[in-house]
């Protein structure tokens, strides 16, 4: 063994220490075994070791070998050898552990020469074989690495000594702000910029703004880790306290983008079919680009973290050609199914497509196989939507998506619960009359509501009504709310069991120009008593279009947007006290509703919340060609704190933020020890104020001074300059010596009488 | 162009071009002034100084300029002379502020991106070692005299048509509007017609005057700054004459510019 060999050789320093006779006995080898030392690499050039290949029992032994086969022949590295009569194959060798009877887990394979073995190893290195990702070195190479003398914290030889391990910047760095503020972006007209949301909603910038940012749009991943931006040849990702060094995702024409709920997989949409990346044919195929076979595409699945390009999917399919004999004017408009197309479970775990009308494929991340290989064949389906539970799969159970039908034929219209990945349906309801069905499923995965618009006699839709699933009950209990108007906004209270909506009795009228629409707004609660929903308030004739309930619950902003001619905002408590109890009204639940505030913003596009629910913006956009872009933040009291109107403005976002850590006990213990904190943050207000006004008093001082300087030496200049043309000094602005006061009497005989007084 | 007479009224010389005249400006010493006309088909924009004489009855003027020249690029939209009346600052629709030679017609400096409209107004400071602009960019900007350097910048929501230096309050006035084809008819808001009085170190704004119902076309300040004039699409010139008030409040205490 060459190693041993090595490891024999005398040292030099132990020669020079010893008598000569002990020398002559220990003649020295090494030049002799330096020069017929039989290098590992000699012989077996051209064969390679397989490591990572799945471990199985004998039955499985000719499948495993054939799929491998086509997995290193679709490569570009095939192997020539036939199979004898056992299915064996001489090029290709798997040990075989015979005590277990499962194989080892590696493989030999041997090809005709050492080009093609080099050229193997390339293009199979980091293959994925199903689950799994086979490494592959040369057979000589193992043995170098075995023996390699690698001690704790040593490099090996040739290392580039400035390689150290620098530490990466911590992705969640933003969440330790001592003073627990939340970041946004704002994007105008060609700058990007990140800042904290300070006291009062002052900015602060959080970081230098980077030019390249401003492209097409920007957005958060769903956690906050990634800031994205999409440019034309792909999408960029930035992170850390600087929000350096981008993981770059090429995907050319990019218009849309969505993460995974967990941040571990990215979706690209681009409207242009892909066309394969042009590649060098010498080298393995780049897992970050588009092969060949993805070409036509339109949609592609990335993992995040490596940048690896998991699989490619067609965009959204054509829809059907009309049946014969019917004009495709009369049909309907076809359905679309809204972005995005690909949903993920809550877990990260699968992700599913729907194929409208016929069924819905999941798909396992990150193998991105169809799962069972077969996709669930739903007679019309039309959409579903996955249970946003997390926690569900957590506690061992599976997750679940909700999708329905409509009616077809004889068939009534369903709404069914299905568990993946066992495909058993739990839950199913059939409805009747069913014009259109909404899946709105409450945040934590407690409450699925249906909201069903139901076509009248004249097949015209005049009325909604509310399927209301009680996801975590045994049975999966289904309440029914009957409406006797459309409704056409729906919003659960998040971590809550409320829900707000906003219903009319004309969904399809157009309404002339300055004419308001009649809306109502309701809001339902769970019943203390009888345990089923109830509504709790209903505001009449009001324009609102749109909810926004604070991420935290209780607050809500009733919105009216898009309307030329109206644009309020009403901020509502849900559980308004004075004191510090809630005291629950129990004949009347909705006595402690309280409108807290009403303002306006002429031409708003949208409102958000921030993660924390202290703030909430309304943005116009220019890319709603709103007449006055800008932003305005609120208070959730409804006061606004800071009115930007911007020419140009495009995009407001707050930096999302990962659920709490801390467990319901601890947060509990905080709310009680409320008042303490609160003590503490008054006092860091206070010398914030006072400090600000000071920095802002230096800052105008310093402005000030920097004007003068430069005045003074202006004046300077043109004062020597008249003099050396030969004229007099600058004259002095003429002043009030120079005015001359005119003053004018004017005496007006307005009446004169005389009266002769007889006396 | 037409010199008049301020006393009598009197039109005491007319200068005829073929093209339509876009501004006319002084110099300080009153022995100088220019004008720039249109560009139109066939004829280029052009810059023309005449020098005026003031003898006599002031009717016999000189009819050829002593100096004619057309800026080469983005035509030039305002002028005014420097101090001393040796450079011409010109401001252009591409958004460019240059400094020409008043004899030469030679383009001295430049700044390209000074602003990224078109430049509406140029008004010089009293002494004229500094100058405002407004642009179509919805900003107003102060720049040097001598480097075309931007000191200062005045960013508002609104296209601007004019803006102007107030003497005695450290402050500049911009006028604007949105243009009256683009005026929405829904909006019932008002608001974009307003004279803005913008603090000329802070670049803060520091107060409105409401009155015009279309926008703002030109405002002037008086040479003693006791009052100024706005001219609006809407037919009215305005005249307000500032209150006691406005010379004695500091809105920022102490913090005053020397001038």
């Amino acid at each position: 063994m060459p190693v041993a060999v090595q490891e024999n050789q005398p040292s030099s320093s132990k020669v020079n220490g010893r008598t000569e006779e002990e020398e002559d006995l220990e003649i020295d080898y090494s030049e002799i075994e330096e020069k017929y030392a039989v290098s590992p690499l000699d012989g077996f050039d051209n064969v390679l070791v397989v490591d990572n290949v799945p471990v199985i029992d004998e039955g499985k032994k000719k499948k495993l070998y054939e799929r491998l086969r086509s997995t290193i022949a679709k490569a570009g590295a095939p192997l020539s050898g036939t199979p004898d009569a056992e299915g064996n194959y001489s090029d290709m060798v798997m040990p075989w552990d015979n005590e277990k009877g499962e194989s080892k887990g590696y493989m030999f394979l041997t090809y005709p020469s050492a080009e093609l073995a080099t050229h193997a190893l390339r293009c199979l290195d980091q293959v994925l074989f199903g689950k799994n990702r086979l490494y592959v070195n040369r057979f000589g190479e193992i043995e170098r690495y075995a023996s390699m003398n690698i001690e704790e914290g040593s490099t090996p030889k040739n290392w580039p000594a400035d390689s150290q391990a620098v530490d990466k910047e911590h992705l969640r760095s933003w969440l330790a702000d001592p003073q627990g503020r939340d970041q946004f972006v704002t994007f105008r007209d060609t700058t990007v910029e990140i800042n904290w949301c300070g006291r009062n909603a002052t900015a602060e910038r959080a970081v230098e703004p980077n030019p390249k940012w401003a492209e097409l749009f920007v957005s958060w991943s769903p956690l906050g880790t990634y800031f994205t931006t999409l440019h034309r040849p792909g999408v960029a990702l930035w992170q850390g306290k600087s929000f350096s060094e981008p993981h770059r995702f090429t995907h050319p024409g990019v218009r849309l983008v969505d993460f995974s709920p967990c941040e571990n997989y990215l979706v690209t949409f681009a409207p242009e079919p892909i066309v394969a990346s042009p590649q060098d044919p010498d080298s393995p195929p780049d897992p970050r680009k588009f092969a060949p076979e993805d070409e036509g595409n339109h949609i592609a699945v990335w993992e995040v973290k490596t940048g690896l390009l998991l699989r490619t999917f067609p965009g959204e399919a054509p829809s059907p050609p009309p049946p014969a004999g019917v004009d495709p004017k009369d049909l309907p408009p076809p359905r679309k199914l809204a972005w995005p197309l690909l949903r993920w479970s809550p877990d990260d775990k699968y992700v599913a497509r729907c194929l409208m009308g016929s069924q819905i494929s999941v798909y396992e991340a990150p193998t991105m196989g169809l799962l069972d290989k077969k996709s669930i064949k739903i007679d019309g389906v039309l959409d579903f939507d996955w249970c946003p539970d997390a926690e569900l799969s957590a506690s061992g159970k599976e997750n679940l998506l909700a999708f329905w039908t409509p009616e077809v034929e004889n068939q009534p219209a369903r709404v069914s619960l299905m568990a993946i990945p066992s495909r058993t349906t739990p839950r199913q309801k059939n409805l009747y009359n069913v014009a259109d069905v909404k899946l709105h499923w409450q945040d934590q995965g407690t409450y699925l509501c249906c909201k069903v618009d139901r076509l009248n006699r004249s097949k015209k839709v005049n009325s909604s009504n509310l399927e209301l699933f009680r996801v975590k009950e045994k049975n999966y209990p289904i309440e029914a709310v009957e409406l006797k108007e459309v409704c056409t906004q729906f919003a659960w209270e998040p971590k809550g069991s409320r829900f707000a909506m906003v219903t009319t009795n004309e969904p399809n009228a157009i309404l002339p120009p300055g004419q308001l629409p009649k809306n109502n707004v309701e809001f339902f609660h769970v019943d203390a008593k009888k345990g089923i929903f109830r509504l709790m308030r209903r505001l009449e004739n009001k324009t609102t279009n749109s909810l926004s309930w604070s991420p935290k619950g209780r607050f809500i902003v009733l919105a009216t947007i898009g309307l030329s001619i109206k644009h309020d905002l009403e901020f509502w408590d849900l559980d308004f006290t004075t004191d510090d109890k809630v005291n629950k009204n129990e004949t009347d639940p909705g006595a402690n509703m309280q409108l807290l505030a009403t303002g306006e913003h002429y031409g708003m596009s949208e409102i958000a919340w921030d993660p924390s629910g202290r703030y909430v913006t309304s943005t116009a956009s220019s890319f709603r060609n709103s007449p006055e872009p800008g932003y305005t933040i609120w208070d959730f009291k409804g006061q606004d704190l800071s009115r930007n109107q911007l020419d140009k403005f495009k995009q407001f976002l707050w930096r999302p933020r990962p659920a709490t850590l801390l467990g319901k006990d601890e947060q509990k213990k905080i709310r009680k020890n409320l008042r303490e904190y609160s003590k503490r943050f008054d006092e860091e207000d206070a010398a914030e104020e006072s400090n600000v006004s000071a920095e802002l008093i230096a800052h105008r001082r310093r402005l000030i001074d920097e004007w003068n300087a430069w005045r003074a030496k202006r004046i300077k200049e043109l004062a020597a300059e008249r003099q050396k043309a030969g004229l007099e000094a600058i004259p002095a602005v003429a002043q009030d010596e120079e005015r001359e006061t005119v003053e004018e009497w004017i005496e007006e005989t307005i009446d004169e009488t005389e009266e002769v007084v007889m006396s | 162009m037409k010199l008049w007479d301020i006393k009598t009224g009197e039109c005491l010389k007319t200068w005829e071009f073929p093209t339509a005249v876009k501004r006319v400006a002084w110099s300080d010493d009153d022995n100088l002034a220019l004008c720039i006309t249109e560009q139109r088909s066939g004829y280029q924009g052009a810059i023309r100084v005449y020098e005026i004489s003031h003898e006599g009855d002031c009717k016999n003027q000189p009819d050829e300029p002593i100096t004619e020249f057309s800026p080469i690029g983005s035509k030039a939209t305002v002028a005014a002379f420097a101090p001393l009346g040796h450079e011409i600052i010109t401001g252009h629709e591409s958004g460019k502020v240059a400094l020409f030679d008043a004899k030469t017609g030679e383009e001295i400096e430049s700044n390209e991106r000074a602003h990224s409209g078109a430049v509406t107004d140029l008004q010089l400071s009293p002494d004229g070692t500094y100058f405002v602009t407004s642009s179509k960019d919805k900003t107003a900007r102060i720049h040097d005299t001598k480097n075309l350097a931007v000191i200062k910048t005045f960013t508002t929501e609104t296209p601007l048509n004019s803006a102007c230096i107030t003497p005695l309050k450290p402050y500049v006035i911009v006028g604007g509007g949105q243009d009256a084809r683009s005026v929405t008819t829904t909006s019932t808001r008002s608001g974009k017609f307003e004279t803005r009085f913008w603090h000329r170190v802070f670049e803060e704004e520091v107060g409105r005057v409401r009155g015009h119902f279309g926008p703002i076309n030109t405002i002037a300040v008086h040479p003693e700054g006791k009052c100024f004039a706005s001219g609006g699409e809407d037919g009215y010139v305005r005249v307000h004459w500032f209150d006691d008030s406005y010379f004695r409040s500091r809105p920022y205490g102490d913090l005053e510019p020397a001038d």
